[in-house]
């Protein structure tokens, strides 16, 4: 073993209880750090796993600015053979035309303003999880049938069920008046209120023939099969969509921008908190260090007028540093890795979790995932920031003069 | 009395014999108790303005509706009670500020698009009391009176709709015997609010107006109350349960509108959970530099005990120093925090997440809202718990045996 390793080794254990109060206190913030950093990014994943998958889809083809207006004349000419041509330049499958619009829907009591939306019931399930979602009832699956699913509360407040029929009333695309009787084939139940509430789909073929809107659509939608894989075919889909006049390619980043800043504002609360974990450890840090060395001044003193430079010395202090740092480190994410496990099993809750997760997408009950990642990101800043905090320490060494310093002490 | 100021001198110059320690710890107490104040200050502000916005949203402070109106909001859950003996029987029991609405789904249509709204028949002059979104109409004029036949739309909602000031629109829902109930408006003015979605969400007609339109009476849908403070509605939730008979169902806003009553529940337990993590983060430092300073003295504490000093004068010495270094760190802290909170007293401008907060139900500017019960909170923590981790270096000490620890090296 080298002589300064083991120098510094055993100066650790001259103070035994001093350098497991700091290691203490480095194993504490990491095992938070670890904890709250596999929660905040599972929790961030899921978010945008479950808004996507549940209707947004990676990437969409629309007429510019429809994604702020939605307005019923914002089309996608063509959509069909866009589609198709998407199909195969990329060999997706999970890609689907649909039409959306606003519209009375009215049963024999009641009337409600929802949004409707026309889907192509052989593709829309590999997009969206609406169609996996009817739990009452089925899925229509001809793109011409006169019928249509509703959510659970819409279909709780029109008082329909299976069976019976809604009078839909809206515009079509040129303003014309427009209208239609379809009858309910199921009941979706995503769980999200509003969604259950408002909305509605029925096959494009009848869509398209109420609402006068020809062969076009609104928007084309890509589902790619991971979302981190989706920059793999951004291009492709650039070059197909370049292909046609008045219409845009747009991300889900462009389609949910709330998505990625409900994110951020998060992650920049979350960074404030634990950068501030970092600076009290290292504080903590700095006191032993400081501590160590000023009581190790007559020693240094001794050990400099030998010939030892003040470098060395200064490398023996960081060394120290990082030999505790190191094990905290590892004790840190041993204890954060424990915990985060216990609760990957168990699930995560806190009283009002389910009212707030479900804002967000987000089930009742989480369970974090450990990663490398994960596991090592916050204590890697801990130990950095113990590191930078011995600085101070290492480099007062240098001010020592042997002499002095020995008749100092 | 004298040896209490012996003690508290002899602890007060300890505290000064190794300044660097002790203003190293300070800087970690000073930092952590900034770090309490201040990051609970941001959180509080968010959600304050979040809780008076949601409130201001329409709730109020308590609601009446009839039984079945909050599952299924229609037109045939109006209130038991005419709006004339409503308002009589609260003006009998001294609330004064309330507001009966109309309050219905409908679709309303320009001549280019059509959109779902919630609209609402409403008092202007007793809306103005409430202080209600709609309030802010920044451009063409206010509602004046209770059958004003114009509307008031959002500013959001009129760019979605291509109309302006001066347009006509025309609004359609259902009559109680679920006929189509529609009516030509004048759009007289257009409201800013503080979210995009509340923009899109109400368009406000007056009361009589609408009841016409209807055909529903001296009928309403709701009554919102507004009293002194959102915080403490229990009061006020009383009386107007007293005030209403019949079967309408009184509620206040924590149950009307569970995500903000979660809300602030949650932000409750995160002021907590906060204040003692950072503690526990600062404990190890503090319990450190307590050891220290007992390790070097242990001679002199020895050679103390010896001349006939009690140990409790002893444990005394310890508890005080700590207590010094409490208090000064934390009269710093809570300074800096006061400081920094004035600084950004004119708000921080968050609005590149904007749509991100809004997913919270935020707004894009953050005030922070310093609370006393929080400062309060946080300081206490900090003396309560820093004194039982004093307790035991402190207690250590004075159990030394005085011939063991004057010759000890």
């Amino acid at each position: 073993m080298n002589i300064t390793l083991r120098l510094a080794w055993r100066n650790l254990w001259r103070q035994p209880r001093r350098t497991w109060l700091t290691i203490g206190a480095m194993v504490f913030s990491n095992a938070i750090l670890v904890f709250m950093i596999s929660l905040q990014f599972g929790m961030y994943e899921l978010m945008i796993d479950n808004t996507l998958k549940a209707f947004t889809g990676h990437f969409q083809v629309q007429a510019p600015g429809y994604k702020d207006d939605t307005k019923m004349r914002q089309i996608v000419p063509n959509a069909e053979s866009i589609a198709t041509e998407i199909r195969e330049a990329t060999s997706l499958e999970a890609v689907a035309v649909r039409s959306a619009t606003f519209a009375l829907a009215s049963s024999d009591d009641r009337t409600y303003g929802i949004r409707v939306f026309g889907v192509d019931p052989a593709n829309e399930s590999r997009v969206s999880t609406i169609p996996s979602l009817v739990s009452d009832g089925r899925f229509p699956d001809n793109r011409d049938a006169q019928e249509i699913v509703v959510g659970s509360v819409l279909a709780r407040n029109l008082r329909v069920g299976i069976g019976d029929e809604l009078t839909i009333l809206g515009s079509g695309r040129g303003g014309s008046f427009a209208a239609a009787v379809a009858t309910v084939a199921g009941i979706f139940d995503s769980g999200v209120i509003d969604m259950d509430r408002s909305i509605a789909e029925m096959p494009i073929g009848f869509f398209n023939d109420v609402f006068y809107m020809d062969d076009a659509a609104h928007a084309v939608v890509v589902v790619t099969p991971a979302l981190a894989l989706i920059e793999d075919y951004r291009a492709t889909l650039e070059s197909v969509v370049a292909g046609h006049d008045g219409v845009v390619l747009q991300d889900w980043d462009a389609l949910q921008p709330g998505l990625r800043q409900a994110i951020q504002a998060d992650l920049s609360g979350a960074f404030f908190m634990y950068g501030v974990l970092v600076v009290l450890v290292a504080f903590s840090v700095m006191n032993t260090q400081l501590m160590s060395v000023l009581e190790r001044t007559y020693e240094f003193g001794i050990v400099m007028s030998l010939g030892l430079t003040p470098g060395r010395l200064g490398r023996l202090v960081i060394l120290e540093t990082a030999l505790m740092g190191l094990a905290g480190l590892l004790l840190g994410a041993l204890v954060g890795g424990l915990i985060t496990t216990w609760f990957t099993y168990n699930g995560f809750s806190f009283p009002g979790m389910d009212q707030m997760a479900a804002n967000f997408n987000l089930p009742s009950h989480f369970y974090p995932q450990v990663s490398l990642l994960t596991l090592f990101a916050g204590p890697a800043f801990v130990f950095i920031g113990s590191i930078i905090s011995a600085l101070y320490p290492a480099l007062r060494v240098h001010w020592l003069h042997p002499v002095e310093a020995m008749r100092l002490a | 009395m004298n040896a209490l100021k012996i003690i508290v001198k002899l602890a007060w110059r300890n505290l000064w014999r190794n300044h660097r320690r002790t203003i190293v710890m300070l800087s970690a107490i000073s930092i952590g108790a900034w770090a309490m104040i201040f990051m609970t200050s941001l959180v509080r502000g968010m959600v304050n303005e979040m809780l008076r916005d949601g409130i201001r949203a329409l709730p109020g402070h308590v609601q009446v509706h009839h039984p079945d109106y909050r599952d299924d909001p229609s037109i045939e859950n109006l209130m038991n009670t005419t709006r004339e003996e409503l308002a009589a029987s609260l003006l009998a029991a001294g609330i004064e500020r309330f507001s009966a609405r109309v309050r219905v789904p409908a679709v309303i249509s320009s001549e280019r698009e059509s959109r779902g709204v919630i609209l609402l028949g409403v008092d202007p002059k007793r809306e103005a009391a409430i202080a209600a979104i709609g309030s802010r109409v920044t451009e063409g004029r206010p509602l004046t009176d209770v059958g004003d036949g114009g509307v008031i739309i959002g500013r959001r909602l009129a760019e979605k709709l291509e109309t302006e000031v001066g347009k006509r629109i025309v609004l359609m829902s259902q009559d109680p015997d679920n006929e189509i109930a529609d009516r030509g408006f004048r759009v007289v003015g257009l409201y800013e609010a503080n979210l995009e979605i509340q923009e899109e969400a109400f368009a406000f007609a007056g009361r009589m107006t609408i009841q016409q339109m209807l055909g529903i009476g001296d009928f309403v849908s709701e009554v919102a109350v507004v009293g002194d403070d959102y915080r403490v509605v229990d009061p006020l939730l009383a009386s107007v349960r007293l005030s209403i008979d019949g079967d309408d169902e009184v509620l206040p806003w924590t149950e009307l509108d569970e995500y903000l009553g979660t809300m602030m529940m949650v932000m409750d337990g995160f002021v907590i959970i906060w204040v003692v993590i950072i503690f526990f983060a600062l404990s190890f430092g503090l319990v450190n530099t307590l050891v220290m300073a007992v390790f070097e003295r242990v001679r002199e504490i020895g050679l103390m005990l010896a001349l006939g000093m009690r140990p409790s004068s002893i444990l005394g010495q310890i508890i005080v120093e700590s207590f010094f270094l409490l208090a000064i760190g934390l009269v710093v802290g809570n300074l800096l925090a006061c400081l920094s909170i004035i600084v950004l007293s004119e708000g921080i401008d968050i609005s590149i997440v904007a749509e991100g907060m809004e997913m919270f139900g935020s707004a894009s500017v953050l005030y922070p809202e310093m609370e006393m019960q929080d400062v309060i909170l946080a300081n206490v923590v900090v003396l309560v718990l820093g004194f039982l981790a004093s307790l035991s270096p402190a207690w250590r000490a004075s159990r030394y045996e005085p011939v063991e620890a004057i010759t000890k090296v």
